[in-house]
């Protein structure tokens, strides 16, 4: 099938400011995006721009704007969209290039949260023993790629880029509710300022943007809820 | 710019992440990627980590070890394999302790599942050896060394690709890297350069590797004359999804998956008896090769069923008399499969439309993993020679390196544990090295080399042809004459092909002129590097007159310990290839013959 493509451009070495490029594409319904961002790329204009890598969903590289909606360029297929197709960088990230984003930003936030297990008691010889209910609790969030499709899709962070974001928050709900873990209060702590959990307003556009399909939104819930569970 | 560090690591999957968790905690370490660590291959990685722990049933690292040698069809290095087998215990434990989220047993230890190859040695049936994190495990490692890296303040220097190794009299002195976002060339002066850069699975039309898989690491190793080892040898995965080669975990099959031809036959049966679907790659590979040649294949075509719905394991495993340990009937329901294994689930439902709960998936074998590469001793050091001569300073370890620890076919899950294992090993010897030795100097001009083959790139003029065409008949032609069925006129077509898509990749020129963020350019110069490892593997494969683990010759069918039981080691002199070999060490089993 014919596909149109209209792709934001930016090339900081060449532009003012952005623009569309249009591109006709011919592809299988059956393609993705990727596909045919790949095509126009490689036969069509090499000087496209993206980011791509794994291109089964599983990187987190491909993270983009696809007809309005933050998307992986290789999890979504030609014939879910159909023949008219817009591709935009991710929002509230600043452009490098076309569809390469700043990470740096997204990053930052992920790193504040203590992303790692904190437990300084002594290690067993063997495996820390955890039943299954202990790990399931905690199971949702461990599947999160950091591709930013969720944070990038929250108005409460396109309007306060300070917002420490869904995908920190994700990270951090992997922690706190790991029985492992130690440091659950400092990272409730971090998620209470003013930059934290409460700036979630509960819109839901993260939970539909994550290409994992984990249930952003109540993890984010979750958190809260534990916040004010142990103030009482 | 010139920057110094104690050691540089380039890479930032599992065995580039376990060398720095070692080495940052004594030197100045920097961990350069092209890409962000967390977009690294090893995430991709789903069904397990081996480690004989005995969680559900008798398990010895002496099994793992027999186990992973008779898998490399005896080409294995015996005593690398025995430290990987006997540290995979500890090495599972030290990720736990990290933080990694295994699934658990009923008493709340690491749960373990079947994979191929991995065997109780007495009774010769599957043994449950694989820790698991669901079907996601890769991406559990990886983010867990990631978190562990960042909790011990490890520098990152993320979206720098590597252009050139710097040795010069017999010394490591360092690394140029292109800074991604600006187009600035780095120049890294360090005493110890460690590659951890991953496979070249791009070399091959249907492959389950990542884009960024193209061998960067050894094709720069092999223009600064390090050999690689063992080229001939690269694993099929039987299980790819059709025609994107998208993976589809040997963990399917260790839950109880079948596979099946066009008459609904478990045609397994008829290749390995005795473990039938849990066979090692290269033997279920080349099986589901014979059906569609046999016109087995679904609806006469490429590629046959992978069932896991429910009703056909269930068959299976009462006709195999699979019981649980309590000794009732072993089951899976619709439920296990949601559980266990998530995300195969989301891949077909995704990219086919299938359910597998109730719906057979479509697969063929798919270019998966290399089993050679740059050849080191156990410690991680890059070694220059069959005599073990060390290239001071230079490192390598996981799929870039050829230890040897996969010889001529690797298990499944033998990679997880390659990384970790390797990669903390070379961590520790960069360390030791480091504390004993000085910066040898930077050659002149050091980032002379780096520059020259990227300006070649750029002020080449845009012609008629594509970089992309030249990558596309190269992928074509491996797939067609050096892949699973290989035979001599064959091998020597693609290695006048690789030779005619070379002269032609130097008269082909780019579109993207600029600097800022040029993957027109990075693509373009990893162009040149995989055609440089097709030629190394069509060479090396041309000159192996045997049939050995994933290297099968239809006019050399047989195994010929007497000629062939040695590792390759191929050379790049001028522009041309040399081969020379040296032998494989063996300990405690000698080479008897592959019966699964």
């Amino acid at each position: 099938m014919k596909v149109q493509l209209k792709i934001r451009r930016f090339n900081p070495e060449t532009d003012q400011k952005p623009w569309w490029g249009s591109y006709e594409v011919e592809a299988e319904p059956t393609d993705r995006v990727l596909d045919a961002l790949h095509y126009v790329k490689w036969y069509l204009d090499g000087t496209l721009t993206l980011r791509r890598s794994c291109a089964h969903g599983i990187c987190g590289s491909d993270a983009m704007r696809i007809n309005g909606r933050n998307r992986l360029a290789c999890k979504v297929l030609i014939k879910d969209l159909g023949p008219h197709i817009t591709v935009e960088p991710l929002l509230g990230l600043p452009v490098i290039k076309d569809l390469v984003v700043d990470m740096q930003p997204f990053m930052a936030h992920y790193r504040a949260i203590l992303p790692y297990l904190v437990n300084d008691g002594p290690s067993p010889t063997a495996e820390r023993l955890q039943s299954i209910e202990e790990r399931d609790r905690f199971d949702d969030t461990t599947k999160c790629i950091l591709c930013a499709c969720c944070t990038t899709a929250c108005p409460s962070f396109w309007a306060r880029p300070d917002y420490i974001g869904p995908a920190a928050i994700v990270q951090a709900h992997r922690f706190i509710f790991d029985s492992r873990d130690q440091a659950d209060e400092e990272r409730l702590a971090i998620l209470a300022e003013p930059n934290g959990v409460w700036r979630c307003r509960s819109i839901y556009n993260c939970t539909e943007a994550c290409p994992r399909g984990i249930q952003v939104t109540q993890a984010i819930a979750e958190i809260k809820k534990e916040m004010l569970v142990r103030r009482t | 710019m010139i920057h110094k560090y104690d050691a540089v690591i380039v890479g930032a999957g599992g065995a580039g992440l376990s060398a720095a968790l070692q080495a940052a905690q004594h030197l100045r370490v920097a961990v350069l990627s092209k890409m962000y660590p967390v977009r690294s291959h090893t995430g991709t990685a789903q069904g397990g980590v081996c480690a004989a722990l005995g969680n559900h049933e008798e398990d010895s690292p002496e099994w793992h070890t027999f186990d992973t040698i008779k898998g490399s069809d005896y080409l294995a290095d015996q005593d690398a394999v025995k430290i990987m087998c006997y540290e995979a215990v500890d090495s599972v434990y030290e990720l736990e302790h990290m933080g990694l989220p295994f699934n658990r047993t009923e008493d709340g230890r690491i749960a373990q599942r079947p994979f191929g190859g991995h065997t109780n040695n007495v009774t010769k049936q599957p043994v449950r050896r694989a820790c698991y994190a669901a079907d996601r495990t890769g991406h559990m490692i990886l983010q867990t060394l990631y978190q562990q890296c960042i909790k011990h303040n490890v520098t990152f220097l993320d979206e720098y690709q590597v252009i050139d190794l710097l040795v010069e009299e017999g010394r490591t002195r360092g690394v140029v890297a292109l800074e991604i976002a600006t187009g600035d060339l780095h120049v890294f002066h360090a005493k110890a350069v460690m590659f951890a850069t991953g496979g070249w699975g791009k070399v091959w039309q249907i492959t389950s590797n990542a884009h960024s898989l193209t061998g960067d690491g050894p094709a720069i190793a092999m223009r600064r004359g390090i050999p690689l080892e063992d080229m001939e040898f690269f694993q099929f995965h039987p299980t790819g999804i059709y025609r994107l080669g998208i993976l589809i975990t040997e963990g399917v099959r260790g839950e109880g998956g079948v596979l099946i031809n066009k008459d609904g036959e478990r045609f397994m049966e008829r290749y390995a008896p005795t473990i039938k679907d849990l066979a090692s790659r290269d033997v279920i590979s080349r099986a589901i090769y014979l059906e569609i040649r046999a016109g087995r294949g679904i609806d006469g075509k490429d590629y046959v069923y992978l069932d896991v719905r429910p009703e056909t394991v269930n068959k299976y495993f009462d006709l195999d008399g699979k019981k649980n340990p309590d000794g009732t009937p072993r089951r899976i329901t619709p439920a296990d499969i949601e559980a266990k294994l998530p995300d195969i689930a989301d891949f077909t439902r995704t990219y086919l439309g299938i359910d597998p709960v109730s719906q057979p998936i479509p697969v063929q074998p798919t270019a998966h993993y290399a089993m050679g590469g740059i050849p080191t001793d156990t410690w991680g050091r890059v070694l220059l020679d069959g005599v073990k001569t060390v290239l001071p300073g230079f490192y390598a370890a996981g799929e870039v390196a050829c230890v040897s620890v996969h010889g001529a076919n690797r298990l499944g899950t033998n990679s997880l544990l390659d990384i970790l294992v390797f990669g903390k090993r070379a961590g520790i010897d960069m360390v030791r090295y480091c504390k004993e030795s000085d910066f040898a100097p930077l050659p002149k001009e050091p980032e002379a080399f780096a520059r020259q083959q990227l300006e070649a790139l750029r002020s080449r003029p845009v012609g008629s042809e594509r970089m992309a065409d030249i990558r596309r008949q190269l992928q074509q032609t491996m797939m067609d004459h050096v892949g699973i069925f290989r035979e001599g006129p064959g091998i020597q077509q693609a290695v006048d092909t690789i030779a005619e898509l070379q002269a032609r990749y130097q008269q082909t020129g780019i579109q993207d002129k600029g600097r800022c963020f040029n993957t027109d350019l990075l693509e373009a110069w990893e162009l040149g590097g995989l055609l440089d490892i097709a030629q190394a593997t069509a060479v090396a494969a041309l000159n192996r007159t045997e049939s050995r683990g994933g290297h099968y010759r239809e006019d050399y069918p047989k195994r010929d310990d007497q000629q062939w039981l040695k590792h390759s080691l191929i050379f790049r002199n001028n522009g041309k290839l040399e081969l020379r070999y040296k032998p494989v060490t063996i300990l405690d089993y000698p080479p008897t013959e592959r019966v699964y």
